[in-house]
């Protein structure tokens, strides 16, 4: 088989220039194609759109929490858009929550979660020397540069970045005229968008295929870690959804700077008619929200990944249900593609399809509900190991908990009528999906780290650091609910414009507190993180004693990961305090025959078969 | 060696028991199917915009004899494009964009020669056919530069009823009808253009890297197999772009 050969010839060559082949400083860390440092650069890069994304929080936050608050002190940074009265200017405001929104789903938890780690966990967990094309995975990271420093160059602009929200909706987003974030930023906004999806669509073909073709001998995909599970169906999520943000993103590009009509009609700025006739701004949400609601999943589903892993291995028992969470994931996937018009409720949308939208999506409820009681189960009785790791993973079962349980007010067609677009919603998603996610995400770097960097991460400040953000993410979000209760919009400038909202001026003065201290503790992990990429305790090569295979590679595997032959999988990787066995953790690379002690009678039938084979090789 | 060809155990049985390709395809062509899916969405994603916006507008009532071009209702298709090369003032409904369609179908027959040539390892039909493939291409898209012409330049005035003193077309307003009816047909028609376009590009690219030999010494032609995916699944997306537009 042609087929069979060609990955021959490569894991041959890989094998060849190993160790002692000597890498220029472009090809080893700018140019790379090894998957192991493009997901660093992944990391890197994420980390620093994160500190961007978290500061412009922050002066929203100041601007909700503080409205009389002098922001003078700001203008060497922010420049005029503080106003002459020393206040922060109210379209930049709207710049600044698009801005964040914009940052975080796509540059943070999409790029910098999955793109970090289906790169570095998908070729060593599943036994591959690396990515199927190491090459086009590079050009996913060099496209995901690229749009990163064309967002970053909107914020600068003179009309400041885009300004219509994360979602863009037409027709503000689509007449420049409108607000000044409807102008250059906007456009290159959109420009950014476009490359941001050929990075993505590079990085998902990728992903499918390397874990169809390259999973070594005996990884079926029964025994396939629940990491795997999650980024193999993410890329499959984003590969489907993407490209309907790509049709709808070029449509507007035409409405925006080529004069057609398609999401305009019949609309006045200014007092002036404008002549387009004929589009539909709600077209553009339901394009839209096709690829936005599976994008929610496409971020959430890593973190679960991770998390599935972590709590299994620091539980020290077999993940609970492992069927069940792959079907779960499965079930995810697929219904995040038929509940777009959830989010579209109150556009006039046919109450009877509101009510189809409504039933499929608390549908959802159902998968989700399995995998937060499997990981309850799992921890259920477990030998429980409270690493840092461990405790970002249960911090993101109570985020996906308590977020979640909102949903299910949301996805109620007549309830949304009163809470959409108020802070219950923000409340809502920054729970289920912003923090869960962002979890996901610290769990993975705690847990990873020593198989990036060689080091080990301080676990004191790695303590301090859960804890003052997981209290503080609480006390950010959970006031929002009553806000949004009360019926505060979101993406409101100012909460003292309304008397109504008056009595809730305490609240929001203590949720931005607690927001700048949430922030400020991710610098205790920004210390802690690149101190110990130089200072760090020297890691062993399996710290957390954990199964599968990246931990049967060397203590910071090199190029073509593993030295020698890679290793093969018997078993499932959640073999931990099996019966019988004296260790409490049995990797997948050992053979059911070398453990007649703790075998159940399947096992046993296979290890028989094991035997057969040995035998064979050693003629 | 040789003995572990005898290995009898259940991964060998299993094709996604790991250690092999399951599908038997390799990686190069598993993604170039990965990417056709996600492509097939994006055109998905604008002719169920076609459908929408198309359908927000009243259709012609009347006898298609006594059809005129007014901004009130959408076209009808065989009125518009009735134009062919040398033949002015002749109503050909359809003709001229039924030989483009021909053309483009009978280059996706040569495309699936080159790669019955390659399986052959046939240098010299692979060479033929990725040429004539090219030319196929090449064909169509100056087809569709005339007919863009046409369309931009107009039709005779006294087609259109009312006011309507446009003539020929443009992105924000055309004679022909509302103004989304160009919008999307230069919209649409050009994306699947500009697909057609990259895909002469890498039929050349592959048309020289055989000529060149490098495809013989790499010992397959796979990667006319790859292009060739390509170059069909633009030519059956063209069907879709053909029945939306001119059919329906």
């Amino acid at each position: 088989m042609s087929v069979a050969d060609i990955q021959v010839e490569e894991h041959l060559a890989h094998d060849d220039h190993g160790d002692h082949h000597e890498q220029s400083f472009i090809s080893k860390y700018i140019f790379s194609t090894d998957h192991k440092t493009i997901a660093k650069q992944f990391l890197i890069t994420g980390i620093i759109w994160a500190i961007i994304g978290g500061a412009l929080s922050v002066i929203f936050r100041l601007q909700l929490g503080f409205p009389e608050m002098q922001l003078e002190w700001l203008r060497p940074i922010l420049g005029k858009w503080i106003t002459e009265g020393g206040k922060l200017d109210s379209e930049f405001y709207l710049a600044l929550v698009t801005m964040h929104g914009t940052i975080m789903v796509f540059f943070v938890l999409t790029a910098g979660l999955s793109g970090t780690f289906s790169n570095f966990l998908i070729p060593l967990q599943i036994g591959a020397r690396d990515m199927a094309s190491g090459f086009m995975n590079m050009l996913s990271y060099w496209f995901f540069f690229l749009s990163s420093v064309i967002m970053f160059v909107s914020l600068f602009l003179e009309t400041g970045p885009a300004g219509g929200g994360w979602t863009v909706y037409p027709p503000l987003s689509a007449l420049p005229q409108a607000i000044a974030g409807s102008g250059a930023g906007m456009t290159l906004w959109l420009v950014s968008m476009v490359f941001f999806i050929a990075s993505t669509l590079l990085g998902g073909i990728n992903y499918i295929t390397t874990v169809i073709n390259m999973r070594t001998e005996g990884l079926s995909f029964s025994r396939l870690p629940l990491t795997i599970w999650a980024f193999f169906i993410t890329a499959v999520i984003g590969l489907l959804s993407f490209p309907v943000l790509v049709a709808a993103a070029l449509l507007l590009v035409f409405d925006r700077s080529f004069g057609t009509s398609f999401y305009l009609s019949e609309i006045y700025i200014n007092g002036e008619a404008l002549p387009n006739v004929g589009g539909s701004p709600i077209l553009y949400q339901h394009l839209f929200w096709f690829l936005g609601h599976p994008e929610v999943y496409i971020v959430i589903l890593p973190a679960l990944g991770i998390t599935s892993e972590i709590i299994s291995t620091n539980s020290r028992k077999p993940i609970f249900g492992y069927r069940a969470m792959i079907g779960s994931i499965l079930a995810i996937a697929f219904l995040s593609f038929i509940v777009w018009a959830h989010h579209m409720f109150v556009t006039g949308l046919n109450p009877f399809l509101g009510s189809i939208f409504m039933f499929l999506t608390l549908i959802i409820a159902v998968p989700s509900a399995v995998k937060a009681f499997n990981y309850i189960t799992t921890m259920w009785k477990g030998n429980i190991v409270f690493t840092p790791a461990m405790l970002f993973s249960i911090g993101l079962v109570s985020f996906f908990i308590s977020g979640g349980l909102t949903g299910l007010f949301l996805g109620n067609s007549a309830v949304d009528i009163t809470l959409h677009d108020t802070y219950f919603v923000v409340a809502h998603f920054h729970l289920v999906m912003g923090s869960a996610s962002f979890f996901g995400l610290l769990a993975g770097v705690y847990h990873w780290f020593p198989k990036m960097f060689g080091r080990m991460m301080d676990e004191r400040l790695g303590y301090i650091h859960f804890w003052s953000t997981f209290v503080g993410v609480y006390l950010v979000f959970f006031p929002l609910h009553y806000i949004g209760i009360a019926g505060f919009p979101r993406r409101y400038y100012s909460f003292t414009s309304f008397d109504a909202f008056s009595s809730f001026a305490d609240l929001n003065s203590f949720v931005s507190l607690a927001a700048i201290l949430t922030f400020g503790a991710q610098f205790i992990f920004l210390f802690n993180f690149f101190f110990s990429i130089y200072k760090g305790r020297k890691a062993p090569k399996n710290p957390w004693n954990s199964n599968t295979l990246e931990w049967t590679t060397p203590e910071l595997p090199g190029h073509g990961n593993w030295p020698g032959a890679i290793p093969k999988v018997y078993r499932w990787p959640y073999d931990y305090s099996k019966p019988g066995s004296e260790s409490d953790f049995i990797p997948q690379h050992i053979p059911y025959s070398q453990t007649p002690e703790s075998n159940l009678p399947h096992e046993a039938e296979l290890a028989k078969k094991e035997e057969i084979s040995q035998v064979n090789e050693s003629k | 060696m040789a003995n572990t060809a005898v290995v009898v155990d259940e991964s060998s049985a299993n094709p996604w028991g790991g250690g092999v390709a399951p599908m038997k395809a390799s990686y190069g062509k598993l993604m170039m199917w990965f990417f056709l899916l996600s492509d097939a969405f994006t055109f998905s994603a604008l002719l169920i915009t076609y459908g929408m916006i198309r359908y927000s507008h009243p259709a012609y009532e009347g006898a298609i004899s006594d059809f005129a071009f007014s901004q009130e209702y959408w076209p009808i298709p065989e009125m518009v494009f009735e134009a062919v090369p040398f033949l002015h003032g002749v109503h050909a409904p359809l003709v001229f964009v039924g030989i483009m369609t021909f053309i483009l179908i009978l280059s996706s027959v040569t495309m699936v020669l080159a790669v019955e040539a390659g399986h052959r390892m046939d240098r010299k039909g692979v060479e033929k056919w990725m040429l004539w493939t090219i030319i196929g291409g090449i064909t169509f898209l100056g087809c569709q530069a005339w007919e863009w012409s046409h369309f931009i330049h107009g039709a005779d005035m006294s087609k259109n009823v009312g006011s309507n003193l446009i003539q020929g077309a443009n992105l924000s307003i055309n004679q022909y009808g509302p103004s989304n009816f160009a919008a999307l047909f230069f919209f649409i028609t050009g994306f699947h253009g500009f697909h057609v376009f990259s895909g002469v590009v890498i039929n050349f690219i592959i048309f020289y890297q055989a000529t060149v030999g490098i495809l013989e010494r790499r010992g397959h032609y796979e990667m006319v197999e790859k292009v060739g995916l390509y170059w069909h699944f633009v030519d059956l997306v063209w069907v879709f772009v053909f029945t939306f537009f001119y059919l329906v």
